[in-house]
């Protein structure tokens, strides 16, 4: 029922784990199965330097998260933001129907770990300014 | 690659003593049972020792057999077969959350035609309770329809009870027994049950075969029509190689009945356990000792079930799963829910039934290949951080 290259990232799924110094962490609970999956990713001038996945979920769900790290790898923090649930389901070559909110989980949890850095950075950014001001 | 199978409950291989036996009535003996002339006449004995040898293993009578395409139907023509024709009695039906869909959905199509149906809750093993089951019993109440053995979990319910309080207070009772015709002792007569569902591809017969047993004049509206076949109840010309299969295939199941379910029960116990004390954070779903000898079915925390069967997949096993990504639906299996099992333990569910070939060493090769699959999983699961939780903390807990 999967496609080759799903199997290939079932069995070895890359990038796994967490990155110990991250700077955003996004997790995201699946509604439709109730599977979660979770991103951590390190960012330094703007680029993606490493990420990581932890996913609770189907065969789908592992190799979208796995290839979604992959994607966005030394990407730019606009590219990674770029990245589609299709783009992700496509450069696996496809899913089956009923698995394509799979995908979804990967794709949302990389954008809200972006998100969580980008707070990181405005908050960082305010506590300066209040040193400033002091 | 070794490949060992273990989802006998989806469905089984079928016996070359059966396979021989269907060709011969697809080739040589292939007339029509109705017709006047020799090539039928051989063909109606061979139909008729068929329904002997169903009808010998449930101790029913042969005419109470109508043969079917498989449990579907045979629960379809039971039920709304039985409701149609005592309507003007009651329409009221009793049945359990643990059905297979064949029995829930007629059920609920029946409720479009003005029945009333009452599902009975199960507690944390599946079973129905008999105080609940008497609790539901209205002056409307015609038909109690409650499986026998369920498919998932492999809990065997106390039909004789059941069958009993139903005599008792002048209601119909009908058992899908799928799972359990020819792995449990079954006695129509002495577990009081009016109607049965049997089904031939779990017995090592032939795919789209099956049959229900009806209690003598018990009335039955027909589904089908057209020729009159099975004494009017079902239309159709007879599915002769199929028919001969089931019979066969039942009266082997039979023979073999004992010393088969006193082999697989230990086969059985040796995968539970190992993969109980082998693996931490698991729970066996179902009740240990009151389970058919074939189900094993356990949940591993923290782990998804479909990656597990694609896991074991690629070591050769097969086997199946309540995890709501394997349902097509996305809701997790109905029975672990009714069990009160919360969705995450649902989740990491794996059904392993066992069959008339599965091996001492094959369950060896399990055991083996299982601990290194979940504990790649679980590396990989962000839930396998929060372990040691109680199922009642569930995140997910609708
Ligand atoms: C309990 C139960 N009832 C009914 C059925 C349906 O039987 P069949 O596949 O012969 O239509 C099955 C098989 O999946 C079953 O397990
Ligand atoms: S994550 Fe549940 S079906 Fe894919």
């Amino acid at each position: 029922m999967y496609t080759e290259k799903v199997m290939d990232h079932f069995t070895n799924p890359r990038n796994v784990g967490e990155v110990e110094n991250a700077n955003g962490i996004g997790e995201v609970g699946n509604a439709s199965c109730g599977d979660i999956m979770r991103i951590s990713l390190l960012i330094e001038d703007n680029i993606i330097q490493d990420i990581k996945f932890r996913t609770f979920g189907c065969g789908a769900a592992i190799a979208t998260s796995s290839m979604v790290t992959e994607l966005v790898k030394g990407k730019t923090v606009e590219e990674a933001l770029q990245i589609t649930n299709k783009a992700v389901a496509e450069a696996l070559g496809g899913l089956p129907p009923v698995k394509m909110h799979c995908s979804n989980l990967a794709a949302d949890a990389l954008h809200k770990a972006i998100e969580d850095y980008k707070l990181h950075q405005n908050e960082g950014v305010q506590r300066l300014e209040e040193k400033v001001s002091v | 690659m070794k490949r060992i199978y273990l989802d006998h409950a989806a469905t089984t291989p079928v016996r070359a003593e059966v396979v021989a036996a269907t060709v011969e009535y697809m080739t040589t003996k292939f007339g029509n049972p109705s017709s006047v002339h020799s090539f039928s006449r051989e063909v109606k004995e061979g139909v008729e020792k068929a329904r002997a040898q169903v009808a010998g293993l449930i101790n029913a009578t042969p005419e109470e057999i109508i043969f079917t395409s498989g449990g579907t139907e045979a629960d379809n023509m039971a039920i709304i077969g039985l409701a149609r024709a005592y309507a003007a009695k009651g329409k009221h039906i009793i049945t359990s959350a643990i059905e297979h869909h064949a029995v829930l959905d007629t059920c609920k199509a029946l409720e479009k035609e003005g029945f009333t149906v009452t599902v009975l809750p199960v507690d944390e093993y599946g079973f129905i309770g008999i105080e609940k089951l008497q609790a539901a019993i209205t002056a409307d109440t015609i038909l109690v329809t409650i499986m026998h053995v369920n498919n998932e979990v492999g809990t065997i319910e106390p039909i004789a009870e059941i069958g009993r309080v139903a005599r008792e207070n002048g209601i119909f009772f009908h058992t899908d027994a799928v799972q359990s015709v020819g792995k449990v002792p079954l006695d129509v007569e002495k577990m009081k049950i009016d109607l049965l569902t049997g089904s031939g591809h779990k017995i090592y017969g032939p795919k789209g075969t099956g049959f229900l047993y009806v209690g003598k004049g018990i009335k039955l509206n027909p589904l089908f029509f057209g020729g009159g076949q099975e004494k009017k109840r079902r239309s159709g010309t007879e599915n002769v190689p199929g028919i001969i299969g089931l019979g066969l295939a039942s009266e082997l199941a039979g023979k073999e009945l004992e010393t088969e379910m006193a082999r697989q029960a230990v086969l059985r116990n040796m995968l539970i356990e190992g993969l109980l004390d082998r693996i931490p954070y698991t729970r066996l779903n179902g009740h240990r000792e009151l389970r058919i000898a074939s189900n094993v079915n356990i949940s591993f925390e923290y782990v998804e079930g479909e990656s597990l069967l694609l896991s074991l997949d690629l070591q050769g096993v097969a086997a199946s799963s309540g995890s709501a990504c394997t349902s097509g639906s996305l809701e997790p299996s109905h029975v672990l829910t009714a069990m009160g099992i919360c969705h995450e333990t649902a989740h990491g569910s794996v059904r392993m039934t066992l069959g008339r070939e599965t091996t001492n060493e094959d369950i060896e090769y399990v055991l083996g290949i299982f601990p290194p699959i979940v504990e790649r999983l679980r590396a990989m699961s962000p839930l396998y951080d929060t372990k040691g939780r109680e199922c009642g903390e569930c995140t997910l807990k609708k």
